[in-house]
């Protein structure tokens, strides 16, 4: 054995040595290569069946569904050049567990545009029909532009959007500890399909609604779907350390991996929870061949086709908060400053709020002393760098058994550029090679999405806590 | 929109369709099940079930939603739309039709969903609009209890919603246009900007048009009101009666007032039948009695209770004047195996049924036409 540069991430977690991989299917990004000929329907329900059989094939832990629910803007209209239109992810998701037995089934869905026990309940029908495989990947989005299709509006102040999270979710919880453990009839001659008093009723009065309402559905295999949490401020990552099971991160570089293992691990211990008990799987891109300098090759190819001169152009547009069709992908950052005080980038991607002149004066600086064109300053700006792992199969997977030996990462959730093949050479030759090395499962541990990530069982709050929790206002 | 219907009642086009909830539509069914109670929130159950009825020969299935009455037999649902999506994929010919209330839902979400199950199905999908009177679903809320005109008012709107939606984004919208490097063709998305009286939903929808183009709408008859059904807001209506012999007038009578409203907009006319067969030795009377013993059928729908050729012969009487005819069965495992083996196939001996044609819509099925959005430009304007 070597000497170990990374010591464990924190005394108290004890890293598994085996990761696990999920897929994110994009539905809407700039990510995924549609001008190729290999590129696929991204509405298809082929393309979404092909990518989670195949995910499944590479014993892929889960297959993940994003959400936004309203259509990105650029300049007041429609973004045009990204790709865009997707299923709702729980419908999605319910058609293929009719076509997978094993991997696990995440629906991103938002606290904000949802009532708890519509969405809870959804959820808990998905994980019944999947035989105990749904996840929920919480996420928060808040703003009167997005509300504007919905029945309450922009309701919410986005300071508030993680307090009324965490009290949509301990409701959805209490929604899924109501019924007792066995409370369906075990033979058709019983005297009632439920037990007498299995079932408790939940009652919340918040500041924006109220719910009251009797649990609809029982327990599932797995007892309750499990939660994945997205979203890195620090009231984000409290909340997932109080109430996720995995956060969905957006830190795969070893250091900074382990730097975020550790910010968790104590969060996690403070707020009174095992320190192994959130797993992380950061989001990432694999750009894979069989010889190194092959990996650098498709890697360029891949930028060019991700990073077009329109592009690179709308890029800034969105910064400058005008029309700059007139520059040449090719030349130097425009001189012309922005019309805008406050950026804000593609409305429905998160928003920017950065003074936007100093923003300009920053980047033709910063490009002029580079000497990047318009197109190379946003190719490197865009670059998921961070995110991505390029090289031969062999190396990546030499790369991917570091961060299970020391703990920095539960696994990883791919977004693949491309589809429905974006996993093909994943699971063809990346799974085996991770699988030699002992860090990658040959086989799934269980039927269940609880089962297959290693996540304990839920246990339901004794009765008279949750009596007290039921007379208190949340 | 619906256009009066091309399907001339009684002459080979009438559609048949299942209603498939848990172990049946009796509210005992489950005590008559050979499978145990828990089995029906199961994907196997779900799975045997749906092709089940495919195989069978039915034209659609519809999936109730909502919470069942208290009692010893309330049983669990799962949601509706989750099971039609399930059946989506491993089916290739049967409708797939969920119950979705318009009044404690977002229609924004509603609609998404709906067209998603489009795309899962292959073109197969249709809504059946409920429009809950419950006050737990309006406390599970938060809200007050919708009654009266609003209800109408609630499905109204949430279905001229999901239309708008529907077309909000024209069929070739997406076009992957390399040389300008443009996914999308921005002049072919359309905001819905519905400004309803309790709510405005803003668009376009987040999922491209769907497969059909519209789905088809069903609704109970005497949900909406007359000017709604006449602009078209539905393309099927579920007609009931309370007793078997009162159905064929009331369908007749439901198409003369249709016809009196005007407009030629006609939505298929759908009856709907409970049904409890003769079987394994069991007369339907005995069974029924059985089952009522523990809790009693409620049903305002007329009862055909008998052997499987007098329901044949009743169901030829009533598709001489309906667009079709949707089943209850009282207990999935029983009713539906006679319907399969004795019902259906004489009905389609005497050429009363649409044939059953893989992979076509459910458009296709009601003889309405795909229809453009309502944005498109007409072909001989270009664009
Ligand atoms: C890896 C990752 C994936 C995300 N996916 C979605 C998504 O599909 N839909 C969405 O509305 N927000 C998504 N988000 C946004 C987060 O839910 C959250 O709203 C955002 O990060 C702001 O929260 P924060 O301030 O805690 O970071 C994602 C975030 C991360 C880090």
């Amino acid at each position: 054995m070597s000497h170990n540069p990374y010591p464990n991430p924190a005394r108290e977690s004890t890293p598994s040595g085996q990761l696990s991989l999920g897929v994110f299917f994009q539905g809407v990004n700039s990510g995924t290569i549609w001008k190729s000929a290999e590129s696929g329907s991204q509405t298809d329900f082929e393309s979404f069946r092909r990518l989670a059989q195949t995910a499944e094939r590479g014993l892929f832990s889960a297959f993940f569904l994003g959400e936004g629910l309203r259509l990105r803007e650029h300049l007041g209209r429609p973004h045009a050049l990204d790709v865009a239109g997707r299923p709702d992810a729980q419908t999605a998701l319910a058609a293929l567990a009719a076509v997978t037995s094993h991997i696990g089934l995440v629906a991103t869905q938002n606290t904000t545009y949802n009532d708890p026990a519509d969405l809870a309940h959804r959820l808990s029908s998905l994980d019944l029909i999947s035989g105990g495989r749904a996840a929920w990947n919480i996420v928060t989005t808040d703003n009167a532009w997005t509300g504007a299709n919905f029945r309450r509006g922009g309701y919410l102040d986005h300071a508030d959007r993680y307090v009324h999270a965490e009290a949509f979710v301990q409701t959805a919880k209490r929604i899924w500890d109501a019924w007792d453990e066995d409370a369906v009839a075990s033979s058709p001659s019983a005297d009632r399909w439920a037990a007498p008093g299995a079932v408790r009723r939940v009652h919340h009065t918040g500041r924006h609604y109220t719910v009251d309402v009797t649990p609809g559905l029982p327990r599932s295999a797995q007892y309750r779907p499990v939660l994945f949490q997205a979203g890195d401020s620090p009231d984000g990552r409290d909340f997932a350390a109080r109430q996720a099971d995995v956060i969905f991160s957006a830190h795969p570089q070893l250091e900074d991996a382990l730097q975020f293992r550790r910010d968790i691990v104590e969060r996690t211990l403070k707020a009174g929870r095992g320190a192994n008990d959130v797993k992380i799987m950061p989001a990432s891109e694999f750009i894979l061949a069989a010889t190194p300098e092959e990996a650098l090759e498709k890697k360029a190819w891949v930028r060019e086709l991700q990073i077009g001169p329109q592009q690179a152009i709308a890029y800034l547009e969105q910064f400058w908060g005008r029309e700059l069709q007139g520059f040449d992908p090719d030349g130097p950052l425009p001189e012309i400053d922005p019309v805008v005080e406050e950026t804000s980038e593609t409305r429905g991607s998160g928003f920017h709020g950065a003074k936007a002149r100093q923003l300009a004066d920053q980047w033709r600086a910063e490009a002029k002393e580079k000497g990047l064109s318009i197109r190379q300053f946003v190719s490197a700006k865009t670059s998921r760098g961070d995110s991505t792992f390029t090289g031969s199969y062999a190396e990546v997977a030499d790369r991917l058994a570091e961060y299970a030996r020391t703990g920095a990462v539960d696994g990883f959730n791919i977004s693949p550029w491309l589809i429905p093949s974006g996993l093909d050479d994943i699971v063809n030759h990346l799974v085996p090679a991770l699988q030699e090395r002992g860090v990658y499962p040959s086989e799934y541990a269980g039927t269940t999405l609880r089962e297959n990530l290693g996540l304990a069982t839920p246990v339901r709050p004794v009765a008279a806590a949750e009596a007290v929790a039921n007379a208190v206002r949340v | 929109m619906s256009q009066a219907s091309q399907n001339h009642p009684g002459q080979g086009h009438a559609l048949l369709l299942l209603e498939l909830d848990g172990a049946g539509a009796h509210p005992a069914a489950w005590r008559a099940s050979r499978s145990r109670p828990e089995a029906v929130l199961t994907p196997a159950r779900l799975r045997d079930v749906i092709l089940a009825a495919e195989s069978a020969g039915f034209h659609g299935a519809t999936i109730a939603d909502g919470r069942l009455p208290e009692g010893p037999d309330a049983a669990a649902r799962l949601n509706a739309l989750q099971r039609a999506a399930f059946a989506g994929p491993i089916t290739r010919s049967i409708a797939l039709i969920p119950e979705v209330d318009t009044v404690y839902t977002e229609p924004f979400h509603i609609s998404t969903q709906l067209a998603s199950l489009d795309y899962v199905s292959g073109g197969r999908a249709g809504w059946l609009v409920a429009a809950s009177t419950s006050s737990a679903d309006a406390a599970a809320v938060g809200r007050e209890t919708v009654r009266g005109g609003r209800l109408a008012q609630e499905a109204a709107d949430a279905i001229e919603v999901s239309r708008r939606l529907w077309d909000s984004w024209e069929d070739d919208a997406v076009i992957r246009d390399v040389p300008t490097g443009r996914y999308l063709d921005v002049d072919k998305l359309h905001y819905s900007d519905f400004e309803g009286g309790n709510y405005a939903v803003k668009g376009p929808s987040i999922v491209p048009r769907p497969l059909q183009g519209q789905l088809p709408v069903l609704a109970p008859a005497g949900l909406l009101a007359p000017e709604e059904l006449v602009a078209g807001a539905v393309d099927g209506l579920l007609v009931s009666a309370p007793t078997p012999e009162l159905l064929s007038a009331e369908l007749t009578e439901t198409r003369e007032a249709l016809a009196a409203f005007g407009a030629g907009a006609a939505p298929a006319l759908i009856a709907e039948l409970d049904v409890v067969l003769d079987a394994r030795g069991q007369a339907a009377a005995e069974r029924l009695a059985a089952l009522d013993a523990h809790t009693p059928w409620d049903s305002t729908r007329a009862r055909f209770l008998g052997t499987a050729t007098g329901l044949t012969e009743l169901l030829a009487e009533v598709l001489a004047v309906a667009d079709g005819v949707r089943l209850h069965p009282a207990v999935l495992d029983t009713d539906l195996e006679e319907l399969s083996r004795l019902v259906l196939p004489e009905l389609r001996r005497r050429g009363i049924l649409a044939p059953v044609v893989l992979d076509a819509s459910f458009r296709d099925q009601l003889g309405l036409a795909r229809p453009a959005s309502r944005h498109a430009a007409t072909p001989a304007a270009g664009n």
